[in-house]
C-alpha cells in the first residue's frame, strides 16, 4: 500500500472513527513514514482550529416564530392552489360562454366564426400534441425513478 | 414512527414535531452551505414547508432527516447556482466569479467569539468547493459521525472519508496561502 491508500485511514484515525485494528494498522504505518506523521499533525492543528469555530446563535424569537412562519407558508401554498384552479376555471368558463355566444349571434360574421373555430381546433391539437409528448417521454423516460 | 404516520394523514401537530427537532440542525447547515443568516433561515423553512408536501414520498422504515436533508441540500445548491449565475454575470470574466460568489456571502460576522484566525477559517470554508463545504460543515459543525454523514449523503463511508480528506486538504492550502501565516502557525 502506498500512502495514498493510507487517506482514508488518516481520517478516521483524526476523528477517533477507526476499530481497534485499523487502528493498529495505521499506527504501524505511521511508526515508518515520516511523510504521512508530518500530514496528520497538519491535519490535527487544523481540526483543532475548525472546531474551535462556532456559529452565533440566533435570537429565541427567531426559533419561536420558526414553526409559525413554516405553518402561514403551507396555508398559503394551499390557497394559492385552490386560487389557481378557480381562476383557471373561470378563465374555461368564461372563454366557453364568451365563444357560445359569438357562434350564436347572427350579427357576427361567417368568417369570424370560421377563423374563432379554427383557433380553437389548433389549440386543441397543440394541446393534446405537448400532452401526449410529455405522457412518452416520462413513460420512456429510463431514469423517472433515480433520485436526483 | 407513529408521527411520521400521521404526516403522511396531513397532520400539521405531527409536523411540528420533526420542525421543532430539526429546525436548529437545518438552519446551522444551511448557513454553513450558502454563509448568510437570512438566506438560511428561508431557506431552511422552505425546505421543511417542501417536506411536508412530499412526505409521502419518504420510505417506510427511512428516517426523516436524511430525506429531509436531501430537500435542503439541493435548496441550497440551487440558490448558490441562482448566485453565482448573477455574481458571474456582473463580474468580468477574467475573474473568478465561482469562488468569488461564494465566498463573498461567509462574512465573520455569524462566528461566535470572532478571533483573527476564527474568521479566516470561516472565509476559508466559504471558499471550498460545494461537495467539500459540505462535509467540513456536517462533520465539524453538526459533529455527525462518518456513518451518519454517509446515510445523509446517500454515499458509502469511503466516499465520506475521501471528501474529508480532500476537503482539509483544500482548507490546509487556503489557510496556508492568507496573510497571518497558516495553520503551521497556530501553536
Amino acid at each position: 500500500m502506498t500512502c495514498h491508500d493510507y487517506k482514508d485511514l488518516m481520517m478516521g484515525y483524526l476523528d477517533d472513527e477507526l476499530s481497534a485494528e485499523q487502528r493498529g494498522r495505521f499506527e504501524e504505518h505511521l511508526a515508518g513514514c515520516g511523510e504521512c506523521a508530518k500530514e496528520l499533525e497538519e491535519f490535527k492543528r487544523l481540526k483543532a482550529i475548525t472546531d474551535e469555530v462556532t456559529l452565533v446563535e440566533p435570537e429565541d424569537r427567531l426559533w419561536h416564530d420558526y414553526w409559525d412562519n413554516i405553518y402561514n407558508r403551507i396555508e398559503r401554498g394551499l390557497g394559492w392552489i385552490v386560487f389557481s384552479v378557480a381562476g383557471i376555471l373561470l378563465i374555461i368558463y368564461g372563454g366557453f360562454k364568451l365563444i357560445e355566444e359569438l357562434i350564436k349571434d347572427p350579427t357576427v360574421g361567417f368568417l369570424l366564426k370560421a377563423a374563432l373555430l379554427a383557433l380553437i381546433v389548433g389549440l386543441a391539437i397543440m394541446f393534446v400534441s405537448v400532452l401526449r409528448e410529455r405522457v412518452y417521454f416520462w413513460r420512456k423516460d429510463r431514469y423517472r425513478d433515480v433520485r436526483r | 414512527m407513529i408521527a411520521m404516520q400521521r404526516c403522511r394523514r396531513g397532520s400539521k401537530e405531527a409536523f411540528e414535531l420533526f420542525v421543532n427537532k430539526y429546525m436548529k440542525q437545518a438552519y446551522f447547515i444551511a448557513l454553513g452551505l450558502v454563509g448568510n443568516r437570512e438566506d438560511a433561515l428561508d431557506l431552511s423553512q422552505e425546505a421543511f414547508v417542501r417536506a411536508y408536501r412530499n412526505i409521502n414520498h419518504v420510505k417506510p422504515g427511512r428516517g426523516f432527516f436524511p430525506w429531509f436533508y436531501q430537500i435542503l441540500k439541493n435548496l441550497c445548491v440551487s440558490h448558490l447556482r441562482r448566485r453565482r449565475y448573477r455574481q458571474a454575470s456582473s463580474l468580468d470574466s477574467d475573474d473568478c466569479p465561482e469562488v468569488a460568489a461564494v465566498a463573498d456571502y461567509f462574512s465573520p460576522e455569524v462566528v461566535a467569539d470572532r478571533g483573527e484566525m476564527k474568521d479566516r477559517v470561516w472565509q476559508a470554508i466559504g471558499k471550498l468547493d460545494d461537495k467539500h463545504r459540505e462535509v467540513i460543515i456536517l462533520r465539524h459543525f453538526q459533529d455527525m459521525s462518518y456513518e451518519q454523514m454517509a446515510d445523509a449523503l446517500f454515499c458509502n463511508m469511503g466516499t465520506v472519508t475521501s471528501r474529508l480528506y480532500y476537503a482539509r486538504k483544500r482548507l490546509k492550502e487556503l489557510l496556508g496561502a492568507g496573510k497571518g501565516g497558516g495553520i503551521n502557525d497556530v501553536p
